[in-house]
């Protein structure tokens, strides 16, 4: 099994400032972001992406005018936009032969929440654009109101009782849509990470990723234990790791391990109301999982898609 | 050069596409594009046109549809929409996100009443909601001055000097949608007329920056202060556009706005659009019997100009303002602009008047009774309501 302690293998041999995310950037210790953009340029090799950023906490990554934490040309967008904004810009780069992927990282209030009908008409569209949305299950720029992303149980500063609904199913909102290519992400898995996003990047049309972020600050946890965070989460089978090509054929990833998802939610004070109960979310994790087994099994990647 | 009857619409349309077709020794064109009554039209007519290097796209919302122009420019391609009413009113986020990123987007507005109750007739609040938006704003009155003002838009708006978004507006059905003889140039002659469009700020890979992120209060400022300097480039470098605009199609377009008999009038009437060609024939009709009578058609509305309208006001003592729009509490909107024009100048006794709101026919009959009210009064009073019903 794949797993965190593969992170060292992060050697940066490039000067700084042609890095995608440049020190000095905002991010807040233990962010999900820090750690997926720097894969995302790893992933990427010599070639420069476009990046489109609606208003999120990935745009105050790049800090305060005249710098910028990106070391990429990048669009500060409107909190919709951002998929029509890349659209705009996919089109002129296109007829003019300029072939740098062009990628919109908005978070899980700009993707499941206000950006959504953006979103669903830039990949109805088919647009040549790679939509990332770090997921951190919050508003964490505005400090931790609950989103659509929000999944049952968790307290945000506008659910003090915990989120009673459950989390939106933006992957199989996207696999309605038929894309090329949908994929989740995970910054406890460098290998299935980086291999995604080459797949992406040779990919043609609409492709979206949907990477798990944590937010020490929303998720009340240690930023030391972010990727452990998500580890967990991918073994507890909360967060699964899997394709959709062409929003009809399923790959499965990584088979959950039995880990207790109480591992999982006892390290964030977040899911508080969950400790010693984790009844709800459990019910969640099983219901998801019949549902992606079936369509793995009925419905199986074939020997063209990518390899596994 | 040829001459052809065409609706507004279809004339805004083949404006925006000569434009978008002049970019294509360029990085070439890109629209947003969403339908609404009554500029629906121009989107078909931009989505049928059989372009070199553009493309139409066919979004999802007003909204989407400026965020697409806003990526065409940033990518550095000449980019163009067309809206209305509320359109417009959805889309107004992103129409201040181009202004504010410097965006020389073109965007035509077919006004219409904003809503609710429905209502698809025009009235120019809708563009005049746009007024703080950092863009420029012409108000049109016929065909031949949609088209020839669409043109000089792309040079004023793309020019180093002022490098901000333009609204064209037109009135919804009384121009959209009948039909006038105009003039058509060549795709030469724009060609000759057009400049490839430069974004000098677009996004670069050897220049990596972050457009638009966060400023503090000092460079926020700063950027006001130099929206503000470039809008006051606008009316020489229009001045310039006409100039140019003679030299390639022989003709020379209203600028900054229309004089009729203002020279010794003693009262002024000023309006905007269609209702300033009623006016103008009202006014003819009343110098022939020999009352001192005059027209301003505004035609430049941001930035506003208030030292030419000064100067056009002159010796005039009454002033009086046809509003097609209203601004609940206050009045009509171009009446706050000459208010605002005059303040501190001339005595003039200034009186606004609030007709044909939600699209009612304002007739030489309406304008009459409002000259012969201006001509008695000797104060003015609270904007007036006029019944253009009867």
């Amino acid at each position: 099994m794949e797993g965190h302690d593969e992170m060292s293998a992060i050697t940066p041999s490039k000067p700084y400032k042609t890095h995608l995310l440049r020190p000095g950037n905002t991010n807040c210790a233990g962010c999900g972001m820090s750690i997926g953009l720097q894969w995302l340029d790893e992933a990427l090799g010599d070639e420069k992406p476009v990046m489109v950023i609606p208003s999120c906490c990935g745009i105050v990554t790049a800090g305060a005018f005249p710098t910028s934490g990106y070391g990429a040309p990048t669009a500060a967008t409107t909190f919709a936009s951002s998929p029509a904004v890349a659209t705009g810009i996919s089109a002129i780069s296109r007829m003019n032969d300029i072939d740098n992927p062009v990628i919109c990282w908005a978070g899980d209030g700009g993707t499941y929440d206000i950006g959504l009908a953006t979103l669903s008409a830039a990949a109805e569209r088919n647009e040549d654009i790679i939509y990332i949305c770090y997921d951190n299950e919050i508003y964490g720029n505005t400090g931790g109101q609950r989103s659509g992303a929000t999944p049952t149980g968790s307290v945000t500063s506008t659910t003090p009782h915990g989120k009673e609904e459950r989390k939106k199913d933006i992957m199989g909102i996207m696999a309605a849509h038929r894309i090329s290519y949908a994929a989740t992400l995970s910054i406890g898995h460098r290998k299935d990470f980086l291999r995604k996003v080459r797949f992406a990047r040779q990919a043609k049309g609409f492709r979206f990723l949907l990477m798990l972020s944590p937010c020490p600050t929303g998720w009340k946890s240690e930023p030391d234990q972010s990727t452990e965070l998500i580890e967990l989460a991918v073994r507890s089978g909360l967060f699964p790791l899997y394709e959709i090509f062409d929003g009809v054929r399923y790959r499965i990833n990584f088979q959950p391990d039995n880990t207790p998802v109480s591992t999982y939610l006892e390290q964030q004070k977040r899911f508080r109301q969950l400790w010693g109960d984790p009844g709800r979310l459990q019910a969640f994790i099983d219901s998801q999982w019949r549902h992606l087994d079936g369509m793995a099994t009925v419905f199986p990647a074939n020997i063209q898609d990518a390899p596994g | 050069m040829s001459r052809t009857l065409a609706t507004g619409d279809h004339v805004a349309g083949h404006a925006l596409a000569m434009a978008g077709e002049a970019n294509r020794d360029a990085r070439g064109c890109c629209a947003g594009a969403y339908p609404i009554t009554p500029q629906t039209e121009i989107i078909e007519y931009l989505s049928a046109y059989d372009f070199t290097k553009g493309r139409i796209v066919l979004v999802e919302s007003e909204h989407s549809a400026m965020a697409v122009c806003m990526g065409a420019a940033l990518a550095g391609g000449r980019s163009f929409t067309a809206s209305s009413s509320n359109g417009m009113a959805y889309m107004t986020e992103n129409i201040f996100s181009a202004g504010y990123y410097r965006l020389p987007t073109v965007m035509i507005a077919v006004n219409r009443t904003l809503g609710p109750p429905w209502n698809i007739w025009v009235d120019q609040g809708d563009s005049l909601m746009m007024r703080d938006a950092a863009w420029l704003q012409f108000y049109c009155d016929t065909h031949q001055d949609l088209f020839d003002t669409i043109m000089m838009s792309f040079r004023v708006a793309e020019d180093p000097r002022v490098m901000l978004p333009v609204i064209v507006a037109m009135d919804g059905f009384v121009t959209s949608h009948t039909q006038m003889v105009v003039d058509f140039p060549t795709q030469e002659q724009v060609d000759a007329y057009l400049p490839a469009c430069v974004v000098p700020h677009h996004l670069k890979h050897d220049h990596p920056t972050t457009m638009g992120g966060m400023t503090f209060p000092n460079e926020t400022e700063l950027h006001r202060f130099e929206i503000q300097q470039s809008m006051e480039n606008v009316i020489t470098v229009l001045e310039e556009a006409r100039d140019e605009f003679e030299n390639v199609f022989e003709r020379r377009p209203a600028g900054v706005m229309e004089c009729y008999e203002t020279d010794d009038a003693e009262t002024i009437l000023i309006a905007c659009n269609t209702m300033a060609k009623t006016l103008k024939n009202v006014v003819r009709e009343r110098r022939e019997k020999g009352e001192k009578v005059g027209m301003i058609r505004t035609k430049l509305f941001r930035p506003f100009p208030r030292k030419e309208l000064l100067q056009a006001i002159g010796q005039s003592s009454k002033v009086g303002v046809l509003d097609r729009n209203h601004s609940p509490g206050s009045g009509g909107i171009f009446w706050q602009e000459v208010a605002t024009t005059l303040q501190g100048g001339p005595d003039v006794l200034l009186q606004d008047y609030l007709v044909g709101l939600g699209g009612g026919d304002v007739t030489p009959e309406n304008i009459n009774a409002i000259i012969d009210d201006l001509q008695r009064r000797e104060t003015a009073s609270e904007p007036q309501w006029k019944d253009t019903t009867k």
